[in-house]
């Protein structure tokens, strides 16, 4: 209860907290274009490559202004994704592998300057390797300025073109049919990407962003099959994780706020994926068993009806386990017996025969005579 | 230079050739992206390790951060297998949260001893000759030299030792798997190799640099060359001068080695990917401008050969209707394009109107068979 | 062949494609006719797609012009509906049956505006044409290989084109939805419109179509059924080697087995 009021009073836990919230928002909505078009990887080399940009907007500029770091990780992250792009288009190697190299390349590039910046600059530097992992804590009231102006435009950019990148995402061969101009929007697309993970980088971090706009959106898909909503649900998962992350990272010693936000973020995504009611592994696996135990017991009863339909009376006509289990290839049998029995469609005799119950064949005639009249 | 300067040289050179090798099946199964998971994902691994045998040089490390890497590599094709969430995506959240694990630990309870954050990201080059290995009372030199060499001699001798498996297995799984070579086992055991380089590069140059050495060197030497075994010495002899050239640049800028060295990575691909003979940038840019108007010869060859005898042919057969419906053909272009033709005797021209000799009609023939299928290849199913 | 321009659906002269100089497409030219159902025959990597796909703009050219009605292919866009390969989008995207049908009304709404009641309409329509109409909120992921067909051919009709571009439609479909879609087809060529099909199966081609294009990286032939699916042009187009160099009469014709004029090869043919 002291948090939440001290949410309110304290002005560094609220700029903590709204800044974190505000980039897992952003980052968590995009995040969910990026994952349908097969980009966590492409987040991921531009997370890490925007580390020099920020070292050199540094240097360039002198000082540490939220903007100006911003901008010079969104056009390094650019030259980051065109490079990609290049060496693809021209030559034979793969983008995985592009991806990889220029991650790599570009951020060692960035350790080297920091390096450099670091033995050459004093104190002005200090704080500028937290963007490796993040310091929320660090936040203050020029960062949230930024962050939310752009936050905003970049969910209006998402909300303005809604059906075009729809459309894009899903069949871009047909967008281009239509008319629209499906470079132009793909580029539009990646640059909000872009601006979405500059925005949380000082938060987060260089090394751990691309988690931070995957896993959202894989926990949210968990839950719903629109977009609309995944993309909000992905948001609000976003936010939340930022939140209880920053929080967290901030009263906690030692602790930079980069993992702790990808761990919440894990945590949700393992818990989405398997307690999510349709889609989770748990509700499968529950839908899985049911059905066998359905296939048991209609399968025993078929076996016990045809050969107690025989008889002159089919209630009175046990039969040993045994002989159902060589009908059967023994595969539950016991189980499927059992079950009938809970429900008063067969009964054991004292000798361990079972037959059926009046009900019992009731039942049974009818799952016959349903098959025949299905032709199966 | 300093036989310490020596020894990191050395231990980076060595570190360059183990990373390229095993880079290399790494490029080639499009699994580049691995060695910058798998190296994230190591980092709990040592961190636990180190916590059980309280020493840093213990071998146990590299056998629990190598077993740490094939596991999560494991663990993500199984949730890839679930469908509820596809590859990329699964990479993508299962290696930065191993990662995050630990740094957290590293942070938090093992902030005293020098297995800090900056020198997983970077290494220790720098102090690397401060570490010895003793051997019967004798120094024999940097225990990186040691574990380095060693693991560069492992890649090597597996992969010689493995060579037709590892190269039918990367080229055609399915005929491998036809003939019992099991390419699940040649997959994990490559993965085994990975991480047990990654581990061991680790300590030395740090994780951005190991992904940069797996990559670098293996996609620069794609570009020099077809055959697999000239591609992995290739690898190895890039990987180690991007090493010294790094080297280099650290010394002169006074800066993190490691750093350098990836930067020296990228100089190197740069340079391969731009004047490479065949495949570079600028060899293509020069193919294609010759190429171009060959092939529109070519091209006219056969339009002319197309409305031969029918009803049209003396209107297609005019200068200007090429010019109208033939996209950047300007006059000009036209001209030249129609004396490279006259040149090699494929037209006769009379008037302002083009026919074909029987060379060219023997060209356009020749050009025209054996296409489709050849060239659906590049193009995919979307043909 | 000739024929008036604002007669002719589909006009593409000396359309020619070409992939880092590698070509794909030689030097097509094509007339045709509108109120044809017409089907592009040709083996693996013959560029049917390419075709389909330059004619739409989505590829670039290294020559050639295509017309629509007469008028070029930018100015003429809303003329056009389209059903790509059902392979080409992942099927596992977060959407309804009928919001994808409704993105076929995407061009026509233009910039910024929503989708709305009359498009909800529209699309809804279409699928009653299809016989999806029950599956409007199913999620896509869930359909079989027939019903995906189904909805792309409703995204199309929403377009209320005049001319038609189908890509393999036919493909991996059961027995009554192919019945289904070729009823279709034949409906809209009553009503005036072409429709032009990327198809795969030799065996049908004289049953459903009534216009043939054979090609195999240049045009072989093109025209009405009867005289252009001939035994001489499918061993043109499918042949091991393109025997473009001969033009003397064709060879001893098959032997007549009393079925459809000129189909003397069972089942597909093998390159």
């Amino acid at each position: 209860m002291t948090l939440l009021a001290e949410l309110v009073t304290d002005y560094t836990l609220r700029t903590v907290s709204l800044g974190s919230a505000a980039l897992g928002a952003v980052a968590g909505m995009l995040g969910a274009f990026a994952v349908l078009r097969r980009q966590s990887l492409l987040g991921d080399a531009v997370s890490h490559a925007a580390l020099p940009g920020i070292v050199l907007a540094f240097v360039v500029t002198g000082a540490k202004t939220p903007l100006a770091l911003v901008v010079g990780a969104a056009l390094a992250g650019w030259a980051a994704a065109l490079l990609v792009m290049l060496v693809v288009r021209t030559t034979r190697i793969k983008i995985d592998t592009a991806l990889g190299l220029v991650l790599s390349v570009f951020f060692g590039l960035g350790l080297l300057l920091l390096s450099v910046v670091q033995r050459h600059a004093g104190a002005a530097q200090a704080g500028l390797d937290s963007f490796l992992f993040g310091q929320a804590a660090a936040l203050v009231g020029d960062d949230l300025r930024t962050m939310a102006v752009l936050g905003a435009v970049v969910v209006a950019g998402l909300l303005l073109l809604w059906k075009e990148f729809k459309l894009l995402s899903f069949d871009p061969g047909f967008a281009g049919a239509l008319g629209l101009p499906v470079r132009g929007l793909d580029v539009a697309l990646t640059t909000l990407l872009v601006v979405a993970i500059v925005i949380g980088l000082q938060t987060v971090g260089v090394v751990l962003m691309s988690a931070v706009i995957v896993a959202p959106a894989a926990a949210a898909r968990q839950w719903t099959d629109r977009l609309g909503r995944l993309v909000l649900l992905a948001g609000a998962f976003g936010a939340a994780s930022g939140l209880i992350g920053a929080l967290v990272s901030s009263s906690v010693e030692r602790l930079p706020t980069g993992p702790t936000i990808v761990l919440t973020l894990t945590l949700l995504t393992l818990a989405s994926l398997l307690f999510a009611p349709r889609r989770g592994l748990l509700a499968a696996r529950v839908r899985r068993l049911r059905q066998r135990r359905r296939v048991a017991v209609d399968s025993v009863l078929a076996d016990l009806y045809r050969l107690a339909s025989q008889h002159d009376d089919p209630t009175r006509a046990p039969h040993a386990p045994d002989v159902l289990r060589a009908m059967r290839d023994g595969a539950g049998t016991g189980r499927g017996l059992e079950l009938l029995a809970e429900r008063g469609l067969a009964a054991r005799e004292a000798d361990g025969r079972w037959s059926l119950t009046p009900a019992g064949v009731d039942a049974g005639r009818r799952l016959l005579d349903g098959d025949a009249e299905a032709g199966a | 230079m300093s036989g310490a300067l020596w020894e990191i040289l050395a231990i980076a050179v060595l570190a360059s050739v183990a990373c390229a090798l095993v880079g290399v099946f790494l490029v080639l199964r499009r699994l580049a992206m691995l060695s910058d998971a798998i190296s994230h994902a190591i980092l709990p691994g040592i961190v636990l390790a180190y916590f059980a045998t309280k020493d840093l040089n213990s071998p146990w490390l590299v056998l629990a951060a190598a077993a740490t890497g094939v596991l999560t590599v494991g663990a993500v094709e199984a949730l890839a297998r679930t469908r509820r969430l596809k590859e990329d995506a699964a990479m993508g959240i299962v290696f930065p949260a191993l990662f995050s694990l630990g740094v957290v630990l590293i942070t938090r309870f093992a902030g005293h001893v020098h297995l800090d954050v900056d020198s997983v990201l970077l290494g220790e080059l720098a102090f690397a000759p401060f570490d010895r290995m003793i051997l019967g009372g004798h120094d024999v030199g940097a225990r990186g030299l040691w574990l380095m060499g060693g693991v560069a001699l492992l890649n090597a001798s597996a992969i010689a030792a493995f060579y037709k498996e590892l190269k039918l297995a990367t080229f055609d799984a399915g005929l491998a798997a036809s003939l019992g070579l099991a390419p699940a086992v040649i997959h994990y055991g490559l993965m085994g190799l990975v991480s047990v380089t990654a581990v061991s590069a680790f300590d030395a140059v740090g994780l951005v640099l190991v992904v940069a050495l797996m990559i670098g060197p293996a996609a620069a030497a794609s570009l020099l060359t077809d055959r697999l075994a000239v591609m992995l010495l290739l690898a190895a002899g890039l990987g180690a001068v991007s090493a010294a050239g790094g080297f280099v640049l650290a010394w002169a800028l006074d800066a993190s080695i490691a750093g350098a060295m990836a930067v020296g990575v990228g100089v190197m691909f740069a340079l391969v990917f731009l004047a490479a003979p065949r495949r570079g940038l600028l060899a293509t840019l020069l193919r294609r401008r010759r190429q171009r108007l060959e092939f529109a010869a070519v091209m006219l060859a056969i339009h002319l050969a197309q409305h031969e005898g029918t009803a049209d042919e003396d209107e297609e057969s005019r200068v200007e209707h090429l010019q109208g419906s033939h996209v950047g053909w300007t006059p000009r272009f036209t001209a030249r394009v129609v004396d490279f033709a006259l040149d090699r005797e494929w037209i006769g021209r009379d008037g302002g109107r083009l026919h074909l000799t029987e060379a060219g009609r023997n060209e356009a023939g020749r050009a025209l068979s054996g296409l489709g299928r050849r060239f659906a290849a590049d193009l995919g199913a979307g043909i | 062949m000739n024929a008036p321009a604002d007669a002719c659906a589909v006009q593409v002269t000396d359309l020619t494609v070409a992939y880092h100089e590698r070509p794909v497409l030689w030097d097509i030219d094509l007339d045709v006719p509108a109120g044809k159902l017409m089907a592009v025959l040709g083996p693996n990597g013959a560029g049917k797609t390419t075709l389909i796909k330059a004619i739409l703009g989505l590829v670039p050219t290294a020559a050639g012009d295509v017309r629509i009605h007469g008028g070029a292919y930018a100015e003429n866009r809303r003329l056009v509906g389209y059903v790509p390969q059902r392979g080409s989008v992942d099927w596992d995207f977060p959407t309804t049956v009928l919001d994808v049908v409704m993105m076929g009304r995407y061009g026509a709404l233009g910039w910024f505006r929503r989708p709305g009641r009359r498009e909800r309409e529209q699309a809804l329509a279409a699928l009653e044409k299809v016989g999806m109409a029950d599956f409007r909120d199913r999620q896509i992921s869930q359909l079989s290989g027939g019903q995906q067909q189904r909805v792309f051919l409703a995204r199309a009709l929403v377009q209320d084109a005049r001319v038609y571009f189908m890509d393999e439609p036919f493909q991996g479909v059961d027995a009554r939805t192919e019945r289904a879609i070729i009823d279709l087809l034949k409906e809209l060529r009553e009503k005036g419109r072409t429709v032009l099909v990327v198809h795969h199966d030799l065996q049908t081609v004289a049953e459903y179509f009534d216009w043939v294009l054979l090609l195999n990286v240049r045009r072989i032939a093109c025209g009405p059924v009867e005289t252009t699916f001939t035994d001489e042009n499918l061993r043109l187009a499918y042949g091991g080697r393109v025997e473009f160099l001969q033009r003397k009469a064709p060879a001893d014709p098959a032997p007549d087995d009393g079925r459809t004029p000129g189909f003397g090869f069972q089942g597909r043919i093998r390159p």
